[in-house]
């Protein structure tokens, strides 16, 4: 929970859109602040036999059971290497249940206005699949991977 | 005055009226004769009418008012129960519910008039009589009858009472006059209080008042009209009486007559209303057959009328807006005042920690556990409470059905009788709110698919009626509710044809189904076997549509047939759904929760008596073959690192299916609170939920039902 107090702190009130961002591997991914419901540190995950390969299991957050997903195993990536920065981020949609969402680190949160922001269109050799992204942040000398969060929480039927 | 507050109270309260009504209209149609069935009836109708009138709901309240009419005829024995009248109330009972149902949406009751309805009423009424009545028809009801105005001899209407009735006969026996007695005051009349109280001053010269109405307080009170009405016994004659009121100072008119005693109160009410209304309708007989019409006839209709019209006015604006009523179950006092004890138990061990805490100087663990185990035997007591507080009869659900299948014995031609037992049977409040349609459809399907034609079972040597039992009853912790008729039973070789026919089967596959698989078929999506698509049942959405509700709900269907004796649906469901007693297994490093009610026995069985039978593992118990299930397997659960010298296996059932499921060890018995691991997840139809232990780790909860 102490990450929320920093994150709270660095939070700084501007135009354009806040983002969460995250690190997987090498990558940095923004989360729209919108969203996130809360950070946890990673905690004992309960799997789930024969649930979709990319679902940890569920967690206990204060007596709710909300289930996990790893993003790198959505992605494609390599498995998570369980670390001391190892995060779940809880995301809301709205009239959605609660979900976490499993990340190696997270960062800081940074404000991007519509200027920075780049259209996911735009000749980028990202291997994430482009149906999670909703473009390209440029922030401070790095590239943030902007993540439609939507898209990566709510399956599609075809995906299976 | 605003009505809308008791809305609630009047949707309850005329559920349960039409419900009398219909039970009691099933019985009449049985026994046209049994007057009590037709005083309980009137009885209804007449509480409708007032109820529909005080919320100003007029077309409901004309139409019951027709519907008393009736029934006051036949009170009076002036005409029969015929069957096409009772065919006719029962349309009039369904125009009631739409009302209901409109009413419960939008506030309002709509437009529907059911003329055709009250039309058919009023001329049954009237060629049963000769009566001519359809006057009446024009007028809705007024409601309540005092507020008539141009019936002079209002006096008829006062209610007597059992200890009236006493004073009554007392009176007769001295040879004493009973007058009633209406007074009308002067409509310039200021002191209206005074004047009555010369009135009575004068009678109580010449007798004794006996009864007024209103109630002498109230007329001391100032509360009434420009009239009230005495009963009044006197040895003097009616015309001395009359001069003598007259004489008092702005009175208008003294009406005075000889007072009746009914043997029937409820009688006498009847008459006095018709009485009235005919006064009514002489007064203006041109007055159209439109709903507007009590505002201009009685000029003191209650300010209710007028206000609804006000709202009904506003209303239709509005009409798509969100149901005005909650979902509400009454609940009986005891179970609330259990419910206040038991909090009130919890603050006195919360106290008792409370004070523990703080006395930390004597503290022992002993004191501990002791005020650890009050807390719990006083949460246990408040759980169960509370559920029994959401537990519902099943009655309210099944009440419903004698008069689907009378409808439907009328529709398809069929003689039929519905047999329910068990209706007292509690489930919880949202099983009951979704047993209702699967129930009616198994009801539907018996009734048109299930039973012969009357003539075949005349030919097959059975009795011409058929039978459909519904019966519920309780079995451990699940509730069985079983729809079962003595019709031709489910036809295997039928349903093979079909299957072939459709491809959902290969000919290979039919060879080596048994008679149950093919049963089972009937609940794969689109199958049905009706030869032709009926009003009543069989268009290819069915049984999938009620198996499907009844899993959602955390039970199970199951059906059994005997070819020309009939077919029987068992639908078993949990008593309750969110909290259960569990025996927690371990399986490798991981826990999982079985439900007790599924739980027969638990055996320790020796790796030589696990036997093979066709690639599956089974073991002989007790002289059954029951199939085991290796868990660690089916849940790709990691191994752990002990090796047993034998197994454990926890034997479940599943109606009389019978499974062993083979775990690593077992934790113990716990109650559980079933948690929902939410829509994300996909997993497979194993897990039913999830629960969190008392250390905050998760369990996963079997699904029994899905692994027999």
């Amino acid at each position: 929970m102490d990450d929320i107090k920093d994150i709270q702190n660095l939070e700084t009130v501007g135009e354009g859109k806040q983002y969460i961002v995250v690190r997987l591997g090498s990558e940095q991914y923004g989360i729209d602040i919108k969203y996130v419901d809360n950070i946890v540190r990673n905690q004992r995950i309960t799997r789930i036999p024969s649930a979709q390969d990319f679902f940890k299991g569920v967690i206990n957050l204060r007596g709710e059971i909300i289930p996990v997903m790893s993003l790198r195993l959505k992605f494609g990536l390599e498995p998570d290497k369980y670390t001391n920065a190892t995060r779940i981020i809880i995301i809301k949609l709205e009239s959605q249940s609660a979900i976490g969402i499993m990340v190696d680190e997270v960062r800081e949160v940074v404000t991007l206005d519509e200027d920075s922001i780049e259209n996911p269109n735009s000749t980028d050799s990202n291997e994430v699949q482009l149906q999670y992204l909703s473009g390209v942040g440029k922030h401070e000398d790095g590239l943030i991977t902007l993540l439609n969060i939507a898209s990566v929480i709510i399956e599609k039927e075809t995906n299976n | 005055m605003d009505v809308s507050q008791y809305l609630e109270i009047f949707i309850d309260e005329t559920k349960e009226h039409l419900q009398t009504l219909s039970d009691q209209l099933m019985i009449l149609e049985q026994e046209p004769e049994n007057m009590d069935t037709i005083n309980e009836i009137f009885r209804a109708a007449h509480s409708l009418k007032g109820m529909a009138g005080t919320m100003g709901f007029k077309r409901m309240q004309r139409l019951t008012h027709d519907m008393e009419n009736v029934f006051q005829e036949i009170r009076s024995e002036n005409m029969k129960v015929q069957p096409e009248l009772v065919d006719v109330l029962f349309r009039g009972l369904d125009a009631l519910e739409a009302y209901l149902a409109e009413i419960m949406e939008t506030a309002n009751e709509g437009t529907e008039e059911n003329e055709e309805i009250i039309n058919t009423l009023n001329s049954i009424a009237k060629q049963a009589t000769g009566k001519d009545n359809t006057p009446k028809e024009e007028k809705p009801a007024p409601a309540p009858a005092q507020t008539v105005s141009g019936d002079a001899a209002k006096y008829k209407e006062i209610k007597i009472t059992e200890y009236d009735q006493n004073t009554f006969d007392k009176a007769k026996k001295q040879n004493q006059n009973i007058f009633g007695i209406t007074v009308y005051l002067q409509e310039t009349c200021i002191l209206k209080a005074a004047r009555a109280f010369l009135v009575f001053k004068a009678l109580e010269e010449l007798g004794e008042v006996m009864k007024a109405s209103p109630s002498v307080q109230d007329i001391e009170d100032e509360k009434f009209d420009m009239d009230f009405s005495i009963i009044f016994f006197t040895n003097e004659n009616a015309d001395k009486i009359k001069t003598t009121i007259e004489a008092v100072s702005e009175i208008k008119e003294a009406v005075i007559g000889p007072f009746e005693i009914a043997s029937n109160q409820e009688e006498k009410s009847g008459t006095v209303e018709q009485a009235a209304e005919s006064a009514e309708t002489n007064e203006q007989p041109a007055a159209p057959a439109v709903p507007a019409a009590p505002e201009k006839t009685s000029k003191n209709v209650p300010a209710a009328t007028a206000d609804t019209k006000k709202k009904e006015t506003k209303h239709p604006a509005q009409k798509t807006a969100k149901p005005t009523v909650g979902r509400t179950v009454r609940v009986d006092i005891e179970k609330l005042d259990v419910l206040m004890n038991l909090v009130s138990e919890l603050i006195i061990a919360k106290n008792g920690l409370v004070s523990m805490s703080s006395a930390d100087e004597s503290r022992t663990d002993t004191d501990f556990n002791e005020q650890i185990e009050y807390l719990e035997s006083v949460t246990t007591n408040l759980h169960e409470s509370v559920m029994k507080v959401r537990m519902v009869p099943i009655e309210s659900v099944v009440s419903r059905f004698p008069r689907m299948i009378r409808d439907l014995n009328k529709k398809l031609g069929k003689k039929m009788e519905l047999h329910m037992s068990g209706e007292e049977t509690e489930l919880d409040r949202t099983v009951i709110d979704e047993i209702g349609d699967p129930l009616q459809h198994l009801l539907r399907n018996a009734a048109d698919h299930g039973l012969e034609s009357n003539e075949e079972r005349i030919a097959l040597g059975k009795e011409e009626v058929g039978n459909i039992y519904l019966d519920a009853y309780q079995d451990g912790n699940n509730v069985n509710i079983e729809v079962r008729d003595d019709g031709g039973g489910i036809d295997v070789e039928k349903i093979k044809k079909k299957a072939l026919e459709k491809g959902s089967i290969t000919p290979e596959q039919a060879e080596v189904m048994t008679d149950k698989e093919f049963i089972d078929l009937l609940f794969k999506p689109s199958f049905s076997t009706a030869e032709k698509i009926t009003d009543v049942s069989g268009r290819g959405v069915g049984l999938d549509v009620v198996k499907t509700k009844i899993e959602g709900l955390g039970g199970n269907i199951e059906c059994r047939s005997a070819l020309g004796e009939g077919s029987s649906f068992i639908i078993r469901l949990p008593l309750t759904l969110a909290i259960i007693q569990a025996l927690m297994v371990e399986l490798g490093k991981e826990k999982y929760a079985i439900p007790l009610g599924s739980i027969q026995t638990i055996e320790d069985v020796a790796f030589t008596d696990v036997k093979h039978v066709q690639t599956r593992e089974v073991i002989n118990l007790r002289g059954s073959v029951i199939p085991l299930i290796r868990l660690n397997q089916l849940l790709n659960v990691e191994p752990g690192d002990f090796e047993p010298e034998s197994l454990t296996v926890v034997i479940v059932k599943k109606g009389d299916k019978q499974a062993g499921l083979v775990v690593d060890n077992l934790i113990g018995q716990q109650e559980i609170v079933i948690k929902s691991i939410g829509d994300y997840i996909h997993c497979s139809k194993l897990i039913g939920g999830a629960t969190i232990l008392g250390d905050g780790e998760i369990a996963l909860i079997l699904e029994v039902n899905t692994l027999v």
